[in-house]
């Protein structure tokens, strides 16, 4: 089946991913996509060490990931695809050639991002790279946890941060 | 480390402060345990409150879930500081044991992993007829 969730969250592997999503959705495999992580036993071994025996995890680079895209979507299995920034996701849509849906999970407070819900903050080029992959047809939502609404991108981005 | 502080509690929302504060009813030494919310927080700003306790002085880290994101980061910082002891799963019968050992931090998180582990059970009352 298709990856279920396409997730952008800075924390990537975590207890809202696990144990939030993982659960209801019955979670088979985690893809995470993130160049450094992929080029380190070290962290994949730190990101590796807390998911149950029964959720694999593959760790991809953009470019692996795209090649193996289709075999992902073949696997019985329920899938997350996880990236740690806008960035790494859009250069995966580009490389795929587009995505259907992707969740904003968790993107925090930095320099330079300003806030737009409790637990995304976004820096005007992010917002502008947002843009760009909703105008390619990619549906964007907001949702930290499966139990919380989503909330559209529009949404998001005429939020100052002080309602939702 | 001057503030008495031996161990940092961190987890998700208010998990931390509540088991010290049960820490502090039953034993009147919550104050041995720093807390920590990564509620709102990025991996990196998590790693780097962390790394404050740490650096204070702190030499063990209780956290909730082994693949929270606490518990990422303190393995980051273990990495740096391989003497800090970690233990998830944490639970109020743990953080007494580890409060009231009389041995060092590092053997008194080793035996507050064991009795966090003994105290969790599940229980049923036998002979009696459910209503499902």
């Amino acid at each position: 089946m298709p990856i279920e969730l396409y997730r952008i969250d800075d924390r990537l592997i975590h207890g809202q991913v696990v144990v939030g999503w993982g659960q209801p959705l019955d979670v088979g495999f985690i893809v995470l996509v993130d160049d450094e992580v992929a080029a380190s036993d070290w962290e994949q071994e730190l990101y590796r060490m807390g998911v149950p025996p029964h959720m694999d995890v593959h760790f991809d680079t953009v470019e692996s990931a795209a090649a193996r895209l289709r075999d992902y979507d073949a696997d019985v299995r329920t899938g997350v695809l996880l990236t740690g920034d806008i960035d790494t996701m859009q250069r995966l849509a580009d490389a795929v050639g587009g995505l259907r849906r992707v969740n904003l999970g968790g993107l925090h407070h930095r320099a330079g991002r300003r806030q737009r819900l409790r637990y995304v903050f976004l820096a005007p080029e992010e917002e502008a790279s947002l843009r760009a992959l909703a105008a390619r047809g990619t549906e964007i939502t907001a949702q930290d946890v499966p139990a919380a609404a989503p909330v559209s991108l529009d949404d998001v981005l005429q939020s100052k941060g002080d309602v939702l | 480390m001057s503030s008495g502080v031996r161990a940092v509690v961190a987890g998700h929302g208010g998990f931390a402060a509540g088991l010290v504060s049960a820490v502090d009813q039953i034993t009147g030494r919550g104050a041995e345990l720093a807390t920590m919310s990564n509620r709102d927080l990025g991996g990196a700003a998590i790693e780097e409150r962390l790394r404050e306790h740490v650096e204070s002085g702190v030499r063990v880290i209780f956290t909730d879930l082994p693949a929270g994101s606490v518990t990422i980061a303190a393995r980051r910082i273990m990495r740096d500081h391989p003497e800090l002891s970690l233990v998830t799963g944490a639970n109020v019968a743990a953080l007494l044991e580890f409060v009231m050992a009389d041995a060092g931090d590092d053997a008194a998180a080793g035996r507050a992993a064991e009795k966090g582990r003994q105290a969790l059970a599940s229980h049923r009352v036998t002979g009696v007829a459910r209503a499902d």
